[in-house]
């Protein structure tokens, strides 16, 4: 029997509603406001057999598009293998080992078998992101971890429902192994449940169309998925682009850590090779395997959005095995930094590779940090312990579309930030500003997007301070002839003295006494074409609302703005056209 | 004769100004007596056709009570950026928020999209001030600044201005300072305070609001003065009352100092009619469906109320958080264009070919398949009544355009191509008709679809099958939904409070005197309009949460005076509902207090928009011809039959009927599939019950 394309554009659009509505439930019933507002989660349905992915839901975190296939099939293994129980229906498992198809410690997954007829049809899972999962730092993000175990409690694959009943000893184990633990029975349940929903819809969705036909139709998805892919990439030029990328550092040496990419076209695949990358590093700026490649199949996916989420979309993308590099960490390579951080720098690297090729499709580089800064501590006015975190966004890079949006949310992520008003609410923090870091933007004929600006104040208790930035040594690139975006900046001012962490970027447990204040200026994003090309109106009016510094525009577009008598601002275009000739 | 006697004015207007239509219901209060008028818009000056509209029915102004109005003059405002000069006073430190947002993009793929922020940066303006989260002053207000700032912006033009600080949903103080201080010279009332708009934090969300509402304010109120002028020069003495957002009714004098919640007027009007009609069609719940010619607008009626929202976003990072009808907008259409992509599978949307040139069949000069084409191809609409251009199109030119585009990279022939691009917007519709249901709480199937607008019967059958919905209900006019809504609108005042606080430490008596505060005021409120209203209804309710979310689940009170075992007994079970979650081990917290304060106008009675004269008394006598349509299998085999087309306004006011068939009314097609059974009832509606799937 063959199918028709319409039955499986129907079908296809099927297997993404059931995913969609997964996410739906799972971010409406969490609690971690990671899950629930940052949407730091993702469902997907994964083939029995091999657990390669069938369909993930298009709102799930971006970092998430390729990882729990790994995870599925490196379950499917164990299982085979005897080392984890085989499954029956009802049951859940719980697994978040970075190294068996992982992310970092804090990307919890649950795997449910589901069945037809009695026999495993196909595997549900989801990945939701959890406030701590124990360790040496609150949150998880450590900066200076040098071994997994002092990142968190590991979790190999072990059922945490059994026949539909939570296993109260595995997850009293848990629970005594993380903080804030009363709150987590309401992640568990929430992403047990949405498995549930996935099931129902799964159900239904077979009950209508029959179990044949959508087997055949999803067979014949993958094929049709790579089939797109070859196509867009066979539309390419010939060639092969090399890009590279750098990490500040580990957080435990202070170097940079080098991404060497060199891409080839052969045909209709792309083949990826990162050899030449910096070996494996103490400190936690690890990648797992799976957290690089997902990290390639984002960027692509950044770039071809219109194509579906499926195994077969990834076919033709080679990825050789970047082994001896610390993009491919093994046990037990600390790993905390891979998802938030090392994953943007491999996008970037994607990026400045394929933009060359494929200028019209690709930006320069975004921020591409996600501006992870966390304080804990005592809150004296209250009495009470807290842990908070600031995520914060950058610019993005500019393109052929025109200037990167600013403050844009990490390349990895599609969170929002939380409101100032609901961080003072919640912790002893007062805020001075948050604002555009005025002339960060990368200069091109397209330049970059705006980073953020903010400084705040510890009013009472104590605390101390924990970063896991990037892009504090190097700004974001800019691409075709634009300039770099602006670094990012963190300083700690404590009455006259001002302090700039050893690693730029990354510090781990600086103490903070009320009054002291941290102040954060995030990247913005890379210049896209000769800034001298831009034209004149756009730099004038980047001046005039303060965005960008009459000096700056002098040097980097080479456009010169007077100010008159009464304090406005003239643009003198004659001057301007000489300028840019010289 | 005119008269100055408030008893001899019987005539209520409705009407509703749409991106191409005006529409007018006229209501004669003693007799029951409907008038109905559609003419274009005018949407540079949107009172030309409301005065067309009224002439056209041949109205005598001095006999009319009142005219309600949905307008979408702040809507387009927003959405061309047609705005007033406003600027931004702001705390020290925080004039970019309005430009920051919370840091997201508008796709989750793809590293591009633009933001223009609704106030530009030059005209956001920052003086000294702070307070903290607690409302203790952290920096007292500089009020020579403020005057200093104020003075500035009126030498450089500005027209309106807002005042946003900082935490002054907890105090207001200098919000309030600030205020009186610009109040002494600034030359008009265009100055918005932000906590009078939205009492909640979240900075970036209510100066949005604040923005929305100050930039908007001057066109709203000079559209509304030019207006009354017109209204009153042919001799009205009737009140102008304006659709809000939120379905209620406000008059046109204080509506402009909450200019904001006239965005979504217009959709909020048409779930409004849909939900009275609903009332009398003994149809509680109801899924609205409204299918225009780029988009599709959806809402939920659950026991006779429409589902309010006070988290509308109506574009990227432009969130307008009062409450409102929470209509959610679909990017599919009539207008929606079907492709074939490099994967040989088949795309429908989002991109749109508009009104102009539209689909093929407008004869405007569009050259891509659309939805609305691949219905005429298949007979279901009748091509004549889409032409609009000079360029004579046949049903031939649409087949060619479906054969190369659609039927030959899919090798089947342009009627199968056709019929697959309709299978397809069906799909996508009900798949996003499903999320919006089930991100509201609701499952589909529990609810009867209510469709109106120029496309929507059309496809609602189809739609109904593939949600599992069991019967379609078309309203007596589904092309004049909006202006009805207008005409049956009762007046509604929203109150919003945000409390934060664990359940278990709510002194219930506190609770219940800022429920009874938020009542008072309502009825305060109402009172003051010159409106006759049967009664006021008043409904409490919170908004929960597990101690430890963000998400919230709204919880209707019995009473202001439920206990706080009562509010979490009522809050566990909703919650079980939605999320089959059981939470013993987690406390509870109330978030934010609500009152609805309702004031109720008479009844009116619908058996006036049928027209009674002219019917027919068979089926057959009403049957104006026949035509061949296809319909399609679950092997997409197609299937053409000759359907008898009734006009509908010629039917018995009593019939059933079995599909196929096609009504044709003034500007809408109803289409019944085979295998669905048609009635009707007393007021005009019709009830298609839906049959098995024609797919399995």
């Amino acid at each position: 029997m063959k199918l028709d394309a319409i039955t499986l554009s129907v079908i296809q659009a099927g297997l993404k509603q059931v995913c969609d509505e997964m996410d739906l439930s799972f971010s409406r019933a969490a609690f971690s406001p990671v899950i629930a507002e940052a949407n730091d989660r993702s469902d997907g349905i994964y083939a029995a057999d091999n657990g390669s992915l069938i369909a993930q839901g298009a709102g799930g975190l971006p970092v998430f598009v390729g990882t729990m296939q790994y995870s599925t099939s490196e379950l499917i293994r164990l299982i085979g293998e005897g080392k984890v129980c085989a499954p029956e229906p009802g049951d859940i498992y719980i697994v978040n080992d970075p190294y068996l198809g992982g992310t970092h410690l804090m990307d919890v997954r649950f795997v449910r078998p589901y069945y037809r007829q009695n026999k495993l049809w196909c595997w549900l899972s989801n990945t939701g992101h959890w406030p701590d999962t124990g360790g040496a730092v609150p949150g998880g993000f450590s900066a200076s971890a040098t071994e997994v175990e002092q990142e968190g409690l590991r979790l190999p694959p072990v059922k945490l429902f059994k026949k539909g009943e939570l296993d109260q000893e595995i997850y009293s184990i848990i629970c005594s192994n993380i903080r804030v633990a009363d709150q987590r029975v309401g992640d568990v349940k929430a992403q047990a449940a949405a498995l549930e929903v996935g099931a129902d819809r799964l159900d239904q969705l077979l009950e209508r169309y029959g179990d044949r036909t959508v087997d055949l139709a999803i067979k014949e998805l993958h094929v049709r998925a790579a089939t797109q892919m070859r196509q867009l990439i066979s539309e390419m030029p010939e060639g092969s682009w090399q890009s590279v990328a750098f990490v500040d550092s580990d957080g435990v040496v202070d170097e940079p850590l080098r991404i060497s990419l060199k891409v080839t076209k052969d045909f209709d695949k792309l083949v990826f090779d990162f050899s030449g990358s910096s070996p494996p590093c103490r400190g936690p700026m690890n990648s797992v395997l799976a957290t690089t490649m997902s990290s390639v199949y984002l960027a692509i996916r950044h770039i071809f959005p219109e194509v579906p989420i499926c195994a077969g979309a990834f076919e033709p993308l080679e990825i050789i095995r970047p082994e001896n590099t610390f993009l491919d960490a093994r046990y037990p390579r600390p790993v905390s930094g891979c998802a938030a951080e090392v994953s943007q720098r491999i996008a970037e690297a994607v990026f400045a590779a394929i933009v060359q090729p494929l200028p019209n499709r690709v930006t320069a580089a975004p921020a591409g940090t996600s501006g992870n800064f966390a304080l804990g501590g005592f809150d004296a006015d209250q009495g009470r312990d807290f842990v908070m975190y600031q995520l914060s966004g950058g610019g993005y890079g500019g393109s052929a579309e025109g200037d990167g949006l600013s403050n844009g949310c990490s390349t990895i992520g599609i969170s929002k930030a939380p409101p100032v008003e609901i961080m003072e609410q919640t912790f002893p923090v007062l805020y001075h500003h948050y604002r555009l870091r005025e002339g960060s933007a990368g200069p091109g004929f397209a330049r970059g997007g705006f980073g953020l600006d903010y400084k705040l104040e510890l009013r009472n208790g104590e605390a101390r301070a924990s970063f896991v930035m990037d892009h504090g040594r190097f700004g974001p690139q800019g691409a075709l002839g634009g300039g770099d975006g602006a670094v990012n900046k963190v300083m700690i001012l404590r009455g006259e003295e001002r302090y700039v962490p050893q690693h730029l970027s990354k510090e781990q447990d600086i103490s903070m006494a009320p009054g002291d204040m941290v102040w954060v200026r995030t990247p913005g994003g890379g210049g896209y074409g000769n800034p001298f090309k831009r034209p004149l109106q756009a730099v004038f009016k980047d001046v005039s609302l303060g965005r960008v510094s009459i000096e700056q525009a002098r040097k980097f577009y080479g456009v010169i703005i007077e100010v008159t008598g009464e304090g406005k601002l003239s643009l003198d275009e004659i001057a301007s056209e000489q300028e840019r000739k010289s | 004769m005119a008269t100055n006697n408030k008893e001899l004015r019987s005539l209520v207007l409705g009407v509703d100004v749409g991106g191409t239509f005006t529409d007018l219901v006229q209501l004669d209060q003693n007799s029951c007596a409907v008038r109905l008028a559609k003419v274009a818009s005018t949407l540079d000056n949107q009172a030309f056709g409301v005065l067309e509209a009224i002439d056209k029915v041949e109205c005598e102004l001095a006999n009319v009570a009142m005219v309600i109005h949905g307008t979408t003059t702040t809507t387009n405002a927003v959405l061309e950026r047609k705005l007033s000069k406003t600027a931004l006073i702001t705390t020290a430190g925080f004039r970019d928020s309005l430009e920051l947002g919370r840091r997201t993009r508008p796709q989750p793929y793809g590293m591009t999209g633009h933001f223009e922020p609704i106030i530009p940066r030059d005209l956001r303006f920052e003086i000294s001030e702070r307070m903290d989260a607690f409302g203790r002053t952290v920096t007292p207000i500089d009020e020579d600044a403020v005057t200093a700032v104020g003075q500035k912006l009126l030498s450089i033009g500005v027209e309106s201005v807002v005042v946003h600080f900082l935490h002054s949903y907890v105090n207001p103080e200098h919000e309030l300072r600030a205020a009186a201080l610009l109040e002494k010279f600034w030359p008009n009332p265009y100055i918005t305070v932000g906590h009078r708009l939205l009492l909640e934090s979240r900075e970036f969300e209510r100066g949005v609001t604040a923005a929305v509402n100050a930039s908007v304010q001057p066109l709203l109120e000079r559209y509304l003065k030019k207006l009354s002028a017109e209204l009153q020069g042919r001799g009205y003495l009737g009140e102008l009352l304006i659709m809000n957002g939120n379905g209620g009714t406000v008059s046109a004098n204080r509506v402009v100092g909450e200019a904001v919640k006239t965005v979504m007027s217009g959709p909020a009007s048409g779930v409004i009619a849909a939900a009275y009609t609903g009332r009398f069609a003994k149809r509680p719940n109801l899924i609205t469906y409204d299918m225009g010619g780029t988009s599709t607008d959806v809402a939920l009626i659950y026991d006779c109320q429409p589902s309010i929202s006070n988290e509308i976003e109506i574009e990227y990072a432009m969130p307008i958080h009062v409450p409102m009808v929470d209509v959610r907008t679909i990017g599919a259409g009539g207008g929606s264009i079907a492709r074939v992509n490099q994967a040989g599978l088949l795309e429908v949307g989002p991109e749109s070919a508009g009104a102009n040139p539209g689909p093929i069949c407008y004869g405007l000069g569009g050259e891509l398949p659309t939805i609305t084409d691949a219905n005429a191809l298949l007979g279901r609409l009748d091509v004549e009544q889409f032409h609009r251009g000079q360029e004579n199109i046949s049903l031939e030119r649409i087949r060619e355009i479906f054969q190369l585009k659609i039927g030959d990279p899919l090798g089947v022939d342009a009627e199968t191509a056709a019929s697959a691009v309709l299978r397809m917007a069906n799909t996508l519709m009900a798949g996003a008709i499903r999320m919006v249901s089930i991100s509201l709480g609701a499952d589909p199937r529990d609810f009867s679809l209510f469709a109106f607008g120029g496309a929507g019967p059309l496809h609602a059958s189809a739609l109904a099958t593939e949600l599992g919905i069991p019967e379609v209900l078309v309203p007596a006019r589904p092309g004049i939904t909006n202006a009805l809504g207008c005409v049956v609108a009762d007046l509604r005042h929203d109150f919003v409070r945000t409390i934060n606080k664990p359940l278990d430490t709510i002194e219930t008596e506190v609770l219940e005197q800022m429920l009874l505060k938020q009542a008072f005021d309502g009825n305060t409120l109402i009172d003051q309009e010159p409106i006759d209203i049967n009664e006021i209804k008043i409904e409490h309710s919170l908004d929960m949460q597990f101690i430890g979310q963000t998400h919230m689940l709204t919880v209707p009170m019995d009473s202001a005076s439920m206990t706080c075992k009562e509010i979490l007994k009522a809050f566990e079970k909703i919650y079980f509902n939605r999320f089959r979650i059981h939470l013993p081990e987690v406390r509870v917290k109330i978030v934010n207090v609500r009152t609805i304060v309702t004031g109720c106008r008479p009844e009116i009675d619908l058996t006036g928009l049928i027209d009674f004269s002219g019917r027919a008394h068979s089926l057959a006598a009403a049957q104006v011809g026949s035509r061949a349509v296809c319909f399609y299998g679950a092997k997409n085999e197609l299937n053409w039959r000759e359907v008898p087309i009734y006009n509908r306004e010629k039917l018995p006011l009593e019939f059933e009927l079995n599909g196929p068939a096609i009504l044709e009314q003034m500007d809408t097609t109803v289409l019944i599939e085979p295998q669905n059974d048609v009635s009707s009832d007393r007021y005009g509606n019709i009830f298609i019950k839906v049959g098995v799937s024609n797919e399995t």
